[in-house]
């Protein structure tokens, strides 16, 4: 599946990106083997894991639940490694 | 008056660092740009020099910025960010724009301790109302783990390996935040992702003051150091434990430990965590433990614990 | 209006006054070092309200401009030989990042040997950096140029770099006539320009161009630069009329009957015509033809004003060691090589490092010329004046 790559009219002048963080777009799901799964009782909403995740993959709801958006993690598992209650386990992706 | 980060209730929500960039699953870096841009806010222009950050999150026609952003070369972002800050004074002194925007020069240790050394010392002396971010990985990580002047002592770099002859980088790191107190700035800083509180409380005095700031932040690289993708911010606390990052701040040259350490951890317990020094003997280990303790004795660290 | 007795420095400096330019960085180097200073002086007198900056290089000079640039201020530097040369590098991202600086380049030997002396070395070696290139060759031309500079720049949105020879127009004094300020703030009004660095946008400036995009991204300069070929002629044309000029792309002294000519370019032209008008009392069939555009290359009217003439004497202030010739000649003979009748081209090196260009050598180098016209065929490339 691949997507219509633009041309030299098409593209922004001076080499510039005009849409901010559209980084969003790029898919790194695949890059993951392990994903974390928070505890939602054990964890105590000390928001560590949000402050160290690399990619601002774990997010705070409205209700204050911390979760994570599995479509930007990477499995670095540092969020399981740094949770000070052992809140979060990284658990292996299932094969496609 | 700034906002001090104490509790995570005082970080604001807002991500100015989009996911979707392409470093590496457990980047240090990644974690130490979000945690500065929440400290930082939306009016500022991050300038950033070539290297793993600038290609991880600019990647055409991806951005991972959601904040104004600037690429030129390997070793002028801080001469590019001193051409902005003039230019926006100018600007508004001309009443030709009314927009206030913070100039911060963003590079890592490759294009600040070597090939960038220049441009930051001038700017540092010209006294750019601007803030210089280093975030050191230790060695030129982007273009495969080359060393720096900023790679520490005896560790392994492809440009400087251990082997028969040699044991990795024979020469000590040399002291960032030192060559920028001479330039008498009114704020420079030591920080590390591991401790975000600290880190955002640092930037935002950095940006509060007038003229230039530095803040020479440690970023642990688990591609590049040798050490699993989800221990990056431990090995950044051992860093911080073992007395050989101090987390401290020189406000208009008078130095201040902001992080504590009552009882360091030793050497021995970072250099057995990470692959980059998996050849050094006792000896070297000894000499990096006496460098520790000298670290410790300036910047008043507690003992070693037993 | 007034008129003041100015170096070719000073007066391309008064133009960046009355420019009002933003920004300035300033790093010496002669024979520049006269524009940054007299700059110095406007500003701290308060007669150019601008943020100066000493930067530490000329490499950081550009930098900063490149910067300065990206926020829609009007921005200016000034180099020569080893100071162009250091900047290198980010020429060719201030071309592609579209930034419309104007920079005085006060061309000068480049080493090795040292040499603070005059020739197109410099200039040369920057021919693909994607930057216009004009030369002017007097100090009031100097003057004019740089004005035309800033519009040129910021309509076709490329950096623009006015060459002017040193010591020879940058230290010669002639009297300079300057519009009045409302004149030139009516022809380059000082008005804000996109910020590409403002947080309304959030624009990411520079990023990384991988193997599926490059080719397009640099393609827009080069459209560009194609473009401004129809666009210089016309702001040049309403320049000429706004202020009484009478500039182009290519000036030409009696080439309309001219049998054999010398190809020249900066201020050697000006010995050339003085050799040229005497031979053409002696009864020669003679001209000179000088190229005051040099990117982009005006190829299509060199050809026009080349038909039948029967030969074109190069002359180089520059060498291209292992090149088929030296550069100018190369941009020459491409650009007449499409033509059905081409004349013949005689190759010459003369001036470099500042070497003196007497009367006596043009009129060898037209000797030489005329015997390409009679005989059809060129010699190998003469090096005027060098010893052996």
């Amino acid at each position: 599946m691949s997507k219509k790559l633009k041309g030299w009219k098409e593209i922004p002048m001076g080499v510039m990106i005009t849409e901010p963080g559209n980084s969003v777009e790029f898919d790194v799901r695949s890059w993951r083997t392990y994903k974390p799964i928070i505890d939602q009782i054990k964890c105590t909403k000390c928001g560590m894991c949000w402050i160290y995740c690399p990619e601002a993959a774990i997010m705070i709801k409205e209700d204050g639940k911390y979760e994570v958006d599995l479509s930007f993690c990477k499995g670095c598992g540092i969020c399981e490694k740094t949770c000070a209650p052992k809140a979060i386990m990284m658990v292996k992706e299932e094969a496609v | 008056m700034s906002t001090v980060f104490r509790t995570i209730k005082d970080v604001p929500k807002e991500e100015y660092f989009a996911p979707g960039h392409r470093l590496c699953a457990g980047c240090t870096a990644a974690t130490a740009i979000r945690q500065i841009l929440k400290a930082a806010g939306r009016d500022v222009v991050v300038v950033t020099a070539t290297g793993c950050v600038e290609v991880a999150t600019s990647y055409f026609p991806q951005t991972a910025w959601r904040v104004p952003w600037v690429h030129v070369a390997f070793e002028n972002s801080a001469a590019v960010a001193s051409g902005i800050e003039v230019a926006m004074k100018a600007l508004n002194r001309k009443k030709k724009s009314d927009e206030k925007i913070h100039a911060i020069a963003l590079g890592g240790d490759g294009g600040t301790f070597d090939i960038g050394l220049q441009a930051l010392s001038g700017a540092l002396e010209r006294g750019h109302d601007f803030l210089y971010i280093c975030y050191d990985n230790e060695a030129y990580m982007n273009t495969g783990i080359q060393r720096s002047s900023a790679t520490p002592y005896c560790a392994a770099t492809t440009t400087c390996p251990p082997g028969r002859l040699s044991a990795g980088k024979m020469t000590q790191k040399k002291d960032l935040v030192a060559i920028a107190v001479a330039h008498e700035i009114p704020y420079a800083a030591t920080a590390c992702p591991s401790y975000p509180f600290d880190l955002m409380n640092k930037v935002r005095r950095a940006l509060d003051v007038e003229g230039p700031a530095l803040i020479h932040i440690l970023t642990p690289c688990p591609t590049g150091w040798r050490f699993d993708i989800n221990e990056g911010i431990d090995v950044g606390k051992l860093a911080v434990m073992t007395g050989l990052w101090p987390l401290y701040e020189v406000v208009n040259g008078v130095t201040k430990l902001t992080v504590q350490v009552p009882r360091r951890e030793p050497v021995k317990k970072y250099l057995k965590g990470q692959g980059r020094f998996k050849h050094v003997g006792e000896d070297v280990m000894k000499r990096i433990q006496e460098r520790a303790d000298l670290l410790a004795a300036k910047f008043g660290l507690g003992p070693v614990r037993q | 209006m007034k008129r003041l007795g100015l170096s070719g420095n000073y007066a391309v400096a008064y133009a960046v006054k009355m420019a009002d330019v933003d920004v300035i960085a300033a790093y010496p180097i002669t024979p520049q070092t006269t524009i940054v200073e007299k700059l110095a002086d406007f500003v701290a007198n308060g007669e150019l309200n601008a943020e100066y900056v000493n930067v530490e290089s000329e490499h950081s000079a550009m930098s900063a401009c490149v910067g300065a640039s990206l926020t829609g201020a009007r921005v200016f530097t000034a180099t020569s030989s080893q100071g162009l040369a250091y900047m290198h590098e980010v020429l060719f991202i201030a071309s592609v990042l579209r930034t419309p600086i104007v920079m005085a380049n006060v061309n000068r030997a480049l080493s090795a040997p040292l040499n603070i002396w005059n020739d197109h070395s410099d200039a040369m070696a920057e021919r693909d950096s994607g930057w216009i290139q004009l030369w002017a060759s007097s100090a009031q031309e100097a003057f004019d140029t740089t004005i035309e500079a800033f519009k040129i720049a910021e309509d076709i949105q490329l950096p623009v770099m006015v060459n002017i020879d040193g010591y020879i127009v940058s230290h010669t004094y002639e009297p300079v006539t300057l519009p009045d300020q409302e004149e030139i703030s009516g022809y380059i009004p000082s008005k804000p320009m996109t910020n590409r660095v403002s947080p309304r946008l959030a624009y990411s400036s520079g990023v990384v161009g991988p193997p599926e995009y490059y080719y397009e991204m640099k393609y827009q300069a080069v459209d560009a630069m194609e473009r401004s070929r129809q666009r210089i002629k016309e702001i040049e044309s309403d320049f000429n009329q706004r202020f009484g000029k009478d500039y182009k792309d290519i000036n030409t002294y009696h080439m309309d009957d001219a049998e054999y000519a010398l190809l020249i370019m900066g201020s050697m032209t000006g010995t050339a015509r003085v050799v040229a008008e005497s031979l053409r009392r002696k009864g020669e069939k003679v001209g000179v033809v000088s190229i005051r555009c040099f990117r982009p290359f005006p190829f299509e009217r060199l050809a026009e004003i080349f038909k039948g003439v029967r030969c074109v004497g190069v002359v180089d202030r520059a060498v291209m060691p292992g090149g088929p010739s030296n550069p100018l000649f190369v941009d020459v003979a491409s650009a007449l090589y499409g033509m059905a009748e081409r004349p013949v081209l005689q190759s010459f090196v003369a001036g470099l490092g500042g070497r003196d260009v007497p009367t006596d050598e043009f009129e060898l180098m037209f000797n030489k010329t005329k015997e390409g016209a009679r005989t059809g065929r060129a010699g190998p490339c003469v090096y005027v004046g060098l010893r052996e």
